[in-house]
């Protein structure tokens, strides 16, 4: 068993591209997929029977089928209904989706907790619809889930690997790249595990510090 | 698609059972294994179930399959493909479930404990006559949950070449030219399957939820 780390090392310039890749990625589809949430929380609450039952529809339908299949999904779908963007464009929109399907069922928990008497209250107090569902009922169930939605957030970061499968630009890929000019495959995955978890943790770091700022008033 | 790709479909859903149910099987035994080290009063046996379950959670299973699929044979496993996937997935699996069975574990009322210790028992005892049976309970319908995503994970496995259902997708809409309808059909399969799960996993939680009430 000779191990050769070497030509892994070597490749570092590329690796740290990969490494951009990788949180830019991660970085938008968090973006949509918070969008999505919301919106499909907000479209759930206006009881409507149809919007209401596409929401449910798309939530199930994303929860119980692996990313793998709804990634090739969609690189097929988009360029049949004639609209053509490039691999990394896709996987932020696939991630995004993705996301927003579990964002959308946490949010709904977190919007659920919040008592009824707050948005009566904010009504009687002449706040618009609209406000009464931003200010009184989103940012607290928001500061509820937040540990939730944070774990669910590192899941997609971690699920950005899987977009290689579209040869979009991330460290997969750029890792794959590496193994089929070296043939290193172990000491290139192995190197790309480590990586993985030095991003998580910073994720999770991150995560935390944007929670602190955003929540940072008292509960009562 | 005619009853030709459909039949390969089918096989590879049956590998798609084959690899979930290696990794639950095998999670179940070394995630109790994970668990009961997590919780130890003992340092030496606590701190390595953290790392190890900080490493499964931290990391792409993308990664794990690959790390596994090309690490076996370096070690001296010349192993097939199915059993370096099944490995991954159950050391993968080993790590979510002991975090799972942790939390169930530590949500057991202190009482139990004190009872337990009141009434004289073994530690071991205390552990598998009373808190266990008890957080089994509670753990189910977060483990029924992990179950769907270690089913949706056994998907990655396409990755790594071995053919499984989405592989199984990958190649015939290869031969046939229509993605579209065979990765319908293919997210058809999986939906079948995951979707009564989860609605198992919610029922058991509403009757927790309920239980917790009265």
């Amino acid at each position: 068993m000779t191990l050769d780390f070497s030509v892994v090392a070597n490749a570092w310039p590329a690796l740290l591209s990969g490494v951009m890749g990788t949180m830019l990625l991660a970085a938008s589809g968090m973006a949509l997929a918070m969008i999505i949430g919301v919106l499909g929380v907000a479209i759930l609450r206006a009881q409507m029977r149809i919007p209401s039952f596409l929401v449910t529809a798309f939530v199930e339908i994303i929860r119980n089928t692996p990313f793998l299949v709804q990634i090739y999904f969609i690189f097929f779908a988009l360029p049949l209904a004639g609209i053509r963007l490039n691999p990394t464009i896709t996987a932020i929109l696939a991630l995004g989706l993705n996301g927003g399907a579990y964002a959308i069922e946490i949010i709904r928990g977190g919007v659920e907790s919040i008592s009824k008497g707050q948005t009566e209250a904010g009504l009687a107090l002449g706040l618009h619809r609209g406000e009464v569902f931003r200010l009184i009922v989103l940012k607290p169930a928001l500061k509820a889930i937040y540990p939730s939605l944070s774990s669910q957030f590192i899941l997609l970061t971690l699920t950005t690997a899987i977009c290689t499968s579209i040869s979009a630009y991330e460290l997969t890929s750029v890792g794959q790249r590496i193994e089929a000019e070296t043939f290193r495959s172990f000491e290139v995955y192995f190197t790309l595990t480590m990586i993985y978890l030095v991003i998580s943790l910073i994720t999770m770091w991150v995560l935390a510090a944007i929670g602190k700022r955003a929540f940072n008033y008292p509960d009562r | 698609m005619g009853p030709q790709e459909l039949t390969y479909l089918v096989q590879g859903l049956g590998w798609t059972l084959i690899l979930t149910a290696m990794g639950f099987l095998g999670g179940i035994v070394f995630g109790m294994v994970v668990a009961l080290m997590r919780v130890s009063s003992r340092p030496w046996l606590r701190y390595p179930a953290i790392a190890w379950i900080g490493l499964f959670q931290g990391t792409p299973l993308l990664m794990q399959l690959f790390v596994a699929y090309f690490g076996l044979p370096l070690l001296g496993f010349d192993v097939p493909a199915w059993a370096a996937v099944g490995f991954a997935l159950t050391a993968h699996a080993s790590a979510f479930l002991g975090e799972i069975w942790r939390g169930a574990i530590q949500a057991v009322p202190k009482g139990q404990t004190e009872a337990a210790n009141a009434l004289g028992l073994h530690s071991r005892s205390r552990m598998f006559d009373v808190i266990v049976p008890q957080a089994f309970k509670l753990s189910l319908p977060a483990t029924v949950g992990f179950l769907v995503q270690l089913l949706k994970g056994t998907s990655l496995a396409a990755i790594v070449g071995f053919i499984e259902l989405a592989r199984a997708g990958v190649i015939v809409s290869n031969q046939i030219y229509k993605p579209l309808v065979v990765f319908g059909v293919v997210g058809v399969m999986y939906f079948a399957i995951c979707w009564p799960l989860s609605l198992y996993g919610r029922h058991l939680e509403r009757r927790m939820a309920a239980g917790v009430l009265k």
